[in-house]
C-alpha cells in the first residue's frame, strides 16, 4: 500500500528519466546524421524530424523561427520551457523523487540527486558542439545508473512495480514515435536492395533506440530489409524496446504483480495491458503493413495514453 | 569579545577537560587536512540532498549549511545540570498551555497580565476546554540556549511550535563518524541516533483516546518547497511512517484518511510540519491550500492528535517570554534552573523608552518573528542600519522586544584563516508523552564570520556536531 500521490510521484520520476535518455539518444542520433555528408542527409530535414519524434514542434515552433542545429539542441537539451528538454525531465524526475523519497532506496535517490546537482549548475553557453556528444553520453550513463540502483536496491513490491510501469510506458511511446516518424522510409518499395541513402536512415533508426548491433544479432542480413527493422521495433519478444517487449513487461510483471499483491480484483488497467500485450503478439507485420503502419502506431500510442489514464485512475493518483 | 568564554580554552590558556582529547588530537592536524574533511564533508551532504531553502533569493535554491568539523563537546556533570533545567522549563512550559486553554490560574493568581494572553496572536480561542491526549500541547520543543560562562546558560527562546533541526543533529553526527572514526573511539560519546526511534514511542503514546490498537502515525509536510522539506522526509523515512501533505488527507464520517493505492487508511496521530493558521482552511485560514478541511473539529472531538498542538504558540511567545521564571516556578514550585534573559516589552512606554535610548547596545527582536529575519543586533549593526530600525520600532512598538545582547560562547571553529573561536548556540531537543525524553547533547549553531551572533542558518549560520561525554 502507498499513497495515491507517492505511486503517481514513483510513476512520473521513473517515466522522465527514461525520457532524458531516450532524448539524448535522438539527439545523438541527429547529430550523427548531421555531420555526413550531404547526399546522405536524407528526404526531410533531420532536425525537424527530430523535433517531431521528440513531440516537441508546438513548444519549439512558439519560441523559433528555424529548425537550426542550435535552436533544436538547445530546445531539447537545456529549454527550461520545454518541458521534455532532457534539463526539464531530469529535474521533473527528481522533484518526483525528492517528493517520495522515503519510498526510495538510499541510492536511488543519490543517483538522481547527484544527476541533477550537477546538470542544474550547467549553462547553455557551456554546452558547445563539441562537448554535445560528451554530455549525451553522460546523461545516458545517469539514466543507467539510476536504473541499475533501482534494479539493485528496491523492494519489489508496489514502489517498484509503479516506477517499472512508468518506465516502460514511456520506452513503448518513444519507441512508437519514432517508428511514426520515420515510417515512411519503411514502407515496402517494390524489390531490391534500398539506397544507400535508404540504409542510413534505417540505421540511424536503429541506433535511436540503441539496436543497430542488436539487429545484426536478430537478422543475420547485412542489408537492412525494411520489414524486418519494424518488425525487430514492433514485434520481436527479444528486443528490450520493442513494443511487445514493453507490454509483456507491463502486462505479466508489473501490473500483475500489483493486481496479485493487493488483491483487489482486475481493473480496466490491468484489461488494457493485457489486450495490447496479445493484439501485439497475435500480430502479423504483413497485416500491419496492409493496414497501414502509421494507423496502426497512432492506434498503439492511443490505447498507451488510455493505459496511463486508466492506471491514474485505478490507484488515486492525485 | 575577547572576554568571552571559549569553550575549550580557559583564560590562563589551559584546556577545559572535556575537550582535552580533542585538543591534543587538533594538535596533529594540518589545516591541508582538515580543509579536505570539510570538503569531503560538503560532497557527503550534497550528494545525499542534506540542504535547506533559502527565501527571498535569486534561485529559489537549495544551500548546504555550512558544516563545521570540530565538534562541540559537554563533559557529563555540565550536561546534567543542563538537562535538569530543560526538563523544567519543558515541564513548566506544557502545563502553562493546559493551564492557559482551561481554568487559566496564572491569571486568576495575577502572575501574568490577562491582557498578554488573551489579546496575543499566539492564543487560539478554538483551543478553550480542549484537553488533548496525557494534556501534552507542545511534544517536541527545541530550546535555544547559549553560554556565557562555565555556569551560566541562558534561554534565548522556547520553541513550542514546530521546531527543526533535529535532522542536522543526526546527519552531522553521521558525517562526524564517517570522517574520523578515530575519535569516536577515543571518547564515550552519548549516542543520539535514536532519536527517530524516541520520537515515534512519544507519537505512539499520544494516540487519541478513541483509537484502538496500533496507532497510525503521519508527517504532514507543506511539500518539497519548504525549507525544512528534507527533515520532513528525513524523520518520516527514519521513522518508518508515512510522509503526507495536505491533499493526501482527508475528513470523512468524522474520522481522518489518506488516499492510498487502496482503500483508505485511517490516521491517528498526524506529526505536522505547518503553522497553525494553515492547519484547517475551515477553521484557520480559509486560503490555506496545506492542510485538511474539517481536521480541527475532529481533533476537538478526540479522534486524532496534532502534535504539536495548535495555540502550543502561546507558550513560546516572546511576550510571554518575559514571564518565564514567573511560569516556571508557578508551575513546578522550584527556583528556575536556566536562565532567562532580561526583556524589555516595546509595548509599555517606560520600556520604550530605554530602548531607543540603547539601541546601540540591545537585540531587539519581533514578537512573532523566527529565523533571525527583522531583527536588529545593536552593537554590529552599522550608524545607517540603527536609524533605519529605530523609525520601524517607533511605528509599531508592540511588535518588539528587546534584550541586551549577551557575551556568546566561542568555540574553536574551522575557517578560512584556520581554527578560529566562533560564537555558538545549542537547540536540545526534548520531547514530551507518556515520559519525557530527551536527547543527549542537540543541534549547535555557529556563527562562521568573526565576532558574529547570528547563527540562524537563514542568516550564514553553520552546525557542529554536539558530543556529551560519558562519565
Amino acid at each position: 500500500m502507498l499513497l495515491g500521490r507517492t505511486a503517481a510521484s514513483l510513476f512520473w520520476m521513473a517515466r522522465y528519466m527514461e525520457r532524458a535518455e531516450n532524448m539524448a539518444r535522438l539527439i545523438e542520433v541527429s547529430y550523427r546524421i548531421s555531420l555526413m555528408p550531404k547526399p546522405f542527409r536524407a528526404h526531410q530535414d533531420d532536425w525537424s524530424s527530430a523535433l517531431k519524434s521528440a513531440h516537441c514542434e508546438a513548444t519549439f515552433n512558439s519560441k523559433y523561427e528555424e529548425a537550426s542545429q542550435e535552436n533544436v539542441i538547445q530546445h531539447l537539451v537545456l529549454d527550461r520551457e520545454n518541458p521534455s528538454s532532457i534539463r526539464s525531465s531530469m529535474e521533473t524526475a527528481r522533484n518526483n523523487g525528492r517528493a517520495v523519497r522515503t519510498a526510495l532506496s538510499r541510492d536511488v535517490w543519490e543517483s538522481l540527486n547527484a544527476t541533477w546537482n550537477e546538470l542544474s549548475i550547467l549553462r547553455s553557453n557551456q554546452l558547445t558542439s563539441d562537448k554535445l556528444p560528451g554530455f549525451l553520453d553522460w546523461i545516458k550513463q545517469r539514466s543507467m545508473l539510476f536504473r541499475g540502483a533501482m534494479l539493485g536496491t528496491a523492494l519489489r513490491r508496489d514502489s517498484f512495480h509503479f516506477c517499472q510501469a512508468g518506465a516502460f510506458i514511456e520506452r513503448a511511446d518513444n519507441t512508437a514515435r519514432i517508428l511514426d516518424v520515420k515510417y515512411h522510409i519503411l514502407l515496402p518499395r517494390g524489390s531490391g536492395p534500398g539506397s544507400s541513402i535508404d540504409r542510413q536512415q534505417w540505421a540511424s533508426l536503429l541506433r535511436s533506440v540503441s539496436a543497430h548491433r542488436a539487429y545484426r544479432w536478430a537478422y543475420r542480413d547485412a542489408s537492412y530489409q525494411p520489414w524486418n527493422v519494424a518488425q525487430f521495433l514492433i514485434l520481436n519478444p527479444a528486443m528490450p524496446r520493442s513494443l511487445l517487449f514493453c507490454y509483456e513487461w507491463i502486462s505479466n510483471n508489473t501490473l500483475s504483480e500489483i493486481e496479485e499483491e493487493y488483491g483487489d480484483g482486475t481493473l480496466p488497467c490491468h484489461e488494457t495491458a493485457n489486450e495490447t500485450m496479445e493484439m501485439l503478439a497475435n500480430a502479423d507485420m504483413k497485416k500491419i503493413f496492409q493496414s497501414g503502419l502509421h494507423e496502426f502506431l497512432s492506434d498503439f500510442i492511443a490505447r498507451n495514453n488510455r493505459l496511463t489514464s486508466e492506471i491514474a485512475m485505478a490507484y488515486n493518483f492525485p | 569579545m575577547g572576554d568571552n568564554f571559549n569553550e575549550m580554552l580557559e583564560a590562563d590558556g589551559s584546556v577545559r577537560p572535556p575537550y582535552a582529547l580533542l585538543h591534543k588530537w587538533l594538535e596533529t592536524q594540518t589545516p591541508g587536512d582538515l580543509r579536505a574533511k570539510i570538503r569531503e564533508a560538503e560532497a557527503i551532504f550534497r550528494r545525499l540532498g542534506i540542504t535547506f531553502a533559502v527565501y527571498g533569493t535569486e534561485e529559489a535554491s537549495e544551500r548546504l549549511i555550512p558544516f563545521d568539523i570540530i565538534p562541540r563537546i559537554f563533559g557529563a556533570n555540565e550536561w546534567r545540570r543542563l538537562e535538569a533545567g530543560i526538563a523544567q522549563r519543558v515541564g513548566a512550559l506544557n502545563a502553562f498551555i493546559d493551564d492557559v486553554y482551561h481554568r487559566q490560574e496564572i491569571i486568576r493568581a495575577g502572575r501574568i497580565p490577562a491582557d498578554l494572553i488573551l489579546q496575543n496572536e499566539a492564543y487560539l480561542p478554538q483551543m478553550a476546554g480542549h484537553s488533548p491526549a496525557r494534556s501534552v500541547y507542545s511534544h517536541i520543543i527545541g530550546t535555544d540556549i547559549v553560554r556565557v560562562s562555565a555556569d551560566e546558560f541562558y534561554v534565548l527562546e522556547d520553541n513550542c511550535r514546530t521546531p527543526s533541526g533535529v535532522s542536522y543533529m543526526l546527519e552531522d553526527r553521521e558525517a562526524m563518524m564517517f570522517l574520523f572514526p578515530d575519535l569516536f573511539a577515543k571518547h564515550r560519546i552519548a549516542p543520539i541516533e535514536h532519536y527517530p526511534e524516541l520520537l515515534r514511542q512519544t507519537l505512539d503514546s499520544v494516540a487519541p483516546p478513541q483509537c484502538d490498537g496500533e496507532p497510525t502515525c503521519v508527517v504532514l509536510s507543506p511539500g518539497i518547497y519548504n525549507s525544512a522539506f528534507f527533515e520532513h522526509a528525513f524523520l518520516a523515512d527514519e521513522m518508518g511512517v508515512q510522509l503526507v501533505t495536505g491533499d493526501d488527507l482527508f475528513v470523512e464520517d468524522g474520522w481522518l484518511y489518506m488516499r492510498t493505492t487502496r482503500a483508505p487508511v485511517r490516521v491517528d496521530v498526524v506529526y505536522r510540519r505547518i503553522d497553525d493558521d494553515f492547519l484547517d482552511p475551515l477553521t484557520f485560514n480559509p486560503a490555506s491550500t496545506l492542510g485538511v478541511a474539517g481536521i480541527f473539529d475532529i481533533y476537538r472531538a478526540g479522534r486524532v492528535t496534532i502534535v504539536n498542538a495548535p495555540g502550543a504558540g502561546i507558550a513560546d511567545d516572546k511576550a510571554v517570554y518575559s514571564f518565564m521564571p514567573e511560569i516556571v516556578e508557578f508551575y513546578t514550585g522550584e527556583k528556575p534552573i536556566l536562565n532567562n534573559v532580561p526583556t524589555w516589552r516595546c509595548s509599555d512606554d517606560s520600556s520604550l523608552a530605554y530602548v531607543l535610548e540603547h539601541l546601540e547596545e540591545l537585540v531587539v527582536k519581533e514578537v512573532h518573528g523566527s529565523g533571525g529575519y527583522g531583527m536588529l543586533v545593536g552593537p554590529t549593526a552599522s550608524k545607517k542600519e540603527v536609524a533605519a530600525f529605530r523609525g520601524i520600532l517607533e511605528k509599531r512598538p508592540s511588535n518588539y522586544i528587546a534584550q541586551p545582547t549577551l557575551a556568546l560562547s566561542s568555540c574553536p571553529t574551522f575557517v578560512k584563516s584556520g581554527v578560529a573561536p566562533r560564537h555558538v548556540d545549542l537547540r536540545p531537543f526534548a520531547l514530551t508523552g507518556d515520559r519525557m525524553r530527551i536527547t543527549p547533547g542537540g543541534f549547535t549553531r555557529v556563527a562562521m564570520k568573526q565576532g558574529s551572533l547570528v547563527v540562524n542558518s537563514s542568516q550564514g549560520g553553520g552546525t557542529k556536531d554536539t558530543w556529551v561525554l560519558e562519565d
